[in-house]
This record gives structure tokens, C-alpha cells and sequence, in this order.
């Protein structure tokens, strides 16, 4: 029989005698591509209005929220797994929060001319899921580059004056919602009512590139 | 209702395919690792503290580890080049660290690693809360996915990006590590 895959060993440790090596040694990490080299908003930065495309085909800007506190704009897609994981979780943000004036806003800005990512699979997936927030197409994918977007799903929390709150994932388990422990989406809105700066403000996830 | 004599037979019976069962399966691991390179049948799962000694080492020997998934489509584009990097290299050590669902190992991952004659080393990463380990690998990390990060114990080289065939790995190495 073969074993279980839960199995979990020791993994064998590459250095001698079983010592592990302490911190990285040597030179600075590089990288093709940092995160200030993507660019897009750091916390405290003022958000730009967009006009996007719904699936209902109205054009939508977060302009059009008069009531709004404050907006929880969502980078996701149709196919990602972890952008999956989290549909649900979506659409309980939107019922719970949209009311108290912080509505979800999904943007997807995966490459449109990709038949599983463009508006036509968009707006089967939102009749699917029954989404019931806006999930708008990035047509020319400029947004989530002025974002700083660089993996689905990523929220961005932005208050009532469009200043950039809280950027990151929505809460500490994307695999397991009745594990989750840190609701951080939630907390944001929590310190951005009581007037306070969200702690942490940003947050960091496994998910899936932008193509 | 079965008696209990039935029901030691059955027993009996359920206990004697069982043993069968395991003996073929022996049987068929070892023709495994004889005839085909896939000497990784079994795929660990890891969390962070797990996973973490294998990122550094103390030799001068270049390591690569490599964050993917079977669901994302420049992880798997990108495989290849590992793989003919390590057929011509077999003193680069690569280390696949699988992102996908504990759940798919025997279903897909296993399947999918042999279709595609993968022959290095695979554990899958299962440590849901990622911000608390993701800066840990590299601060500069977002999270997305491929990242790879090619080291010894003198250098530490890290990769947000898919690499586009296997001279720009090669090209990575030889710019950056004595050999």
C-alpha cells in the first residue's frame, strides 16, 4: 500500500551534520522585477477613478457610489484557484459591507482575448456565482499595472477620498474559510470606522499572475 | 444480517486482498524506480518550517527551488527548461515546490509529474497563512507565482518572473555563480 500523502518527514536538511543554515549569507537579493519596479499605489496614495465595463454591460467608476465610506476594490478572474476560493467569501463581503457603505468592486485584468478570462466567460462565471458586486473587465489592462496589482486575488481598500487604506489578501486561510483566524479586509473596514490606520496595512498571498 | 462466522470470512478475505494489494504495489515501485527516472513517488507535504531548511545550504554546489502550481500556466510553461537544465547539469540540485491542493497528489499531481517525465525532487508547500512566510523567503516576493530562487552558500538569487527557455537560465547561473 502505498502511503498516505499527509505524511509528513522531516525533510533532509542540505546541510552537513543535519545543521541548517541561518539566515541567507552572501549578496543581496535580485530580482527581475520588484515590487517598486511594478510600481502602482503604496499605502496613503490617492487612487485613481476608472470607468470599466460590467457584465451587465453598464460602464461603472467608483464616482457612481454617492453613499460610499470607502471601496473594496478586487483584483480577480474567472479561473485562478485562490481567486475561486475566495468567490464566496466575496459576495458575503459585498452583503455584509456594501450596506454599511463599503461596496466590492471586481476588476479582472487578465488579458480579455483569453477565451476563459474574457467578458463572455465573465459574465457566465458572475451569473454562475451570483455575484452581487460589479465585475468589470480591464480591457487594454492598464489598470491593475497602475494599481500595483500582481496577483489574483488582491484587494485593495480605499476610503471615502480614494486613499489606498489597505492592500493584500482578504484573510490568513484562502484553502479553508472555516479555519481562517484574521479576518484583514474586515479588520481594515473595522480601524477605517473607528477612524484609526488598519493594522497591518498590507498583507501578503499565494495567488495567481495577471496574464 | 451476516453471522459472525460470515463476517470473519470476510474479514478474512478483506485482510488477504489487502496484503495482495501491497505486494503488487511493492512490486510495481520498484519497476518504477528501474525503469524510469521518476524516483520521487512520494510527494511530502510541507508547511513553512518544513520547507524552509532546503532553501539554504552550506555547500558551494548551486540549488535551485522552484514555487509552482499545477493551475498556473507560466509555472508549467517554464518546467521544461528545469528539466533539460537538470539533464544537462546533474549537479544542479532542483527542488519542484508544488503550491497546489494536498488533495490532487495522487489524482493530478502524481499523473501530471509522469506525463511530463519529471524527474527532480517535488514536495507540495500546504501552509495556508502566506503572509507569515512569504517575506521570510524574500521580502521582495509578492507572492505570485513562478518564483525561483538559484543559491549556494556564498549567493542568493531570486526570480519573480517565468523564465523564457533554457538559456536564460543558464544565462542566470553563469552570470551570477562560479562554476
Amino acid at each position: 500500500m502505498r502511503p498516505e500523502h499527509g505524511d509528513r518527514k522531516g525533510p533532509p536538511p542540505h546541510g552537513e551534520n543535519g545543521e541548517r543554515k541561518g539566515p541567507p549569507r552572501g549578496g543581496l537579493p535580485e530580482e527581475t522585477r520588484t515590487l517598486e519596479e511594478i510600481g502602482g499605489y503604496m499605502i496613503g496614495d490617492t487612487a485613481e477613478d476608472f470607468s470599466l465595463k460590467n457584465v451587465d454591460g453598464s460602464m461603472v467608476s467608483l464616482s457612481d457610489y454617492k453613499d460610499a465610506k470607502g471601496y473594496i476594490v478586487t483584483f480577480t478572474c474567472n479561473e485562478c484557484p485562490f481567486s475561486k476560493l475566495y468567490e464566496d467569501r466575496l459576495i458575503a463581503l459585498n452583503n455584509t459591507y456594501a450596506p454599511k457603505g463599503y461596496p466590492v468592486i471586481a476588476i479582472n485584468s487578465n488579458n480579455p482575448s483569453n477565451e476563459k478570462e474574457g467578458f463572455e466567460a465573465m459574465q457566465k462565471r458572475a451569473e454562475e456565482k451570483g455575484f452581487t458586486f460589479p465585475y468589470l473587465v480591464d480591457e487594454g489592462q492598464k489598470l491593475y499595472t497602475k494599481y500595483g496589482a500582481v496577483r489574483t486575488p488582491n484587494v485593495f481598500l480605499l476610503d471615502q477620498d480614494l486613499k489606498v487604506q489597505y492592500i493584500g489578501t482578504i484573510d490568513d486561510n484562502s484553502k479553508s474559510p472555516e479555519d481562517v483566524k484574521v479576518k484583514y479586509v474586515e479588520n481594515a473596514i473595522a480601524a477605517l470606522e473607528k477612524g484609526e490606520k488598519p493594522n497591518p496595512s498590507t498583507t501578503k498571498a499565494i495567488g495567481c499572475p495577471i496574464k | 444480517m451476516l453471522t459472525i462466522a460470515q463476517k470473519n470470512i470476510v474479514f478474512l478475505v478483506a485482510t488477504l486482498l489487502f496484503c495482495i494489494s501491497c505486494k503488487e504495489n511493492k512490486e510495481e515501485q520498484t519497476t518504477e524506480i528501474i525503469t524510469s527516472n521518476y524516483i520521487e513517488t512520494e510527494i511530502p507535504v510541507y508547511n513553512f518550517n518544513d520547507l524552509e531548511p532546503l532553501l539554504y545550504t552550506n555547500k558551494d554546489k548551486i540549488y535551485i527551488v522552484n514555487f509552482w502550481a499545477m493551475w498556473c500556466a507560466p509555472c508549467v510553461k517554464e518546467l521544461p527548461y528545469l528539466q533539460q537544465l537538470q539533464a544537462k547539469n546533474p549537479d544542479i540540485e532542483i527542488l519542484l515546490v508544488s503550491l497546489d491542493f494536498p488533495k490532487d497528489i495522487d489524482t493530478k499531481l502524481k499523473p501530471f509529474l509522469k506525463e511530463r517525465n519529471i524527474s527532480s525532487k517535488v514536495v507540495l508547500l500546504d501552509d495556508p497563512d502566506a503572509n507569515s512566510w512569504i517575506d521570510k523567503i524574500n521580502p521582495e516576493w509578492s507572492g505570485a507565482i513562478p518564483f525561483t530562487i538559484i543559491f549556494n552558500n556564498e549567493t542568493r538569487k531570486f526570480y519573480e518572473r517565468s523564465f523564457e527557455n533554457l538559456e536564460d537560465i543558464e544565462n542566470e547561473i553563469s552570470k551570477n555563480f562560479k562554476q
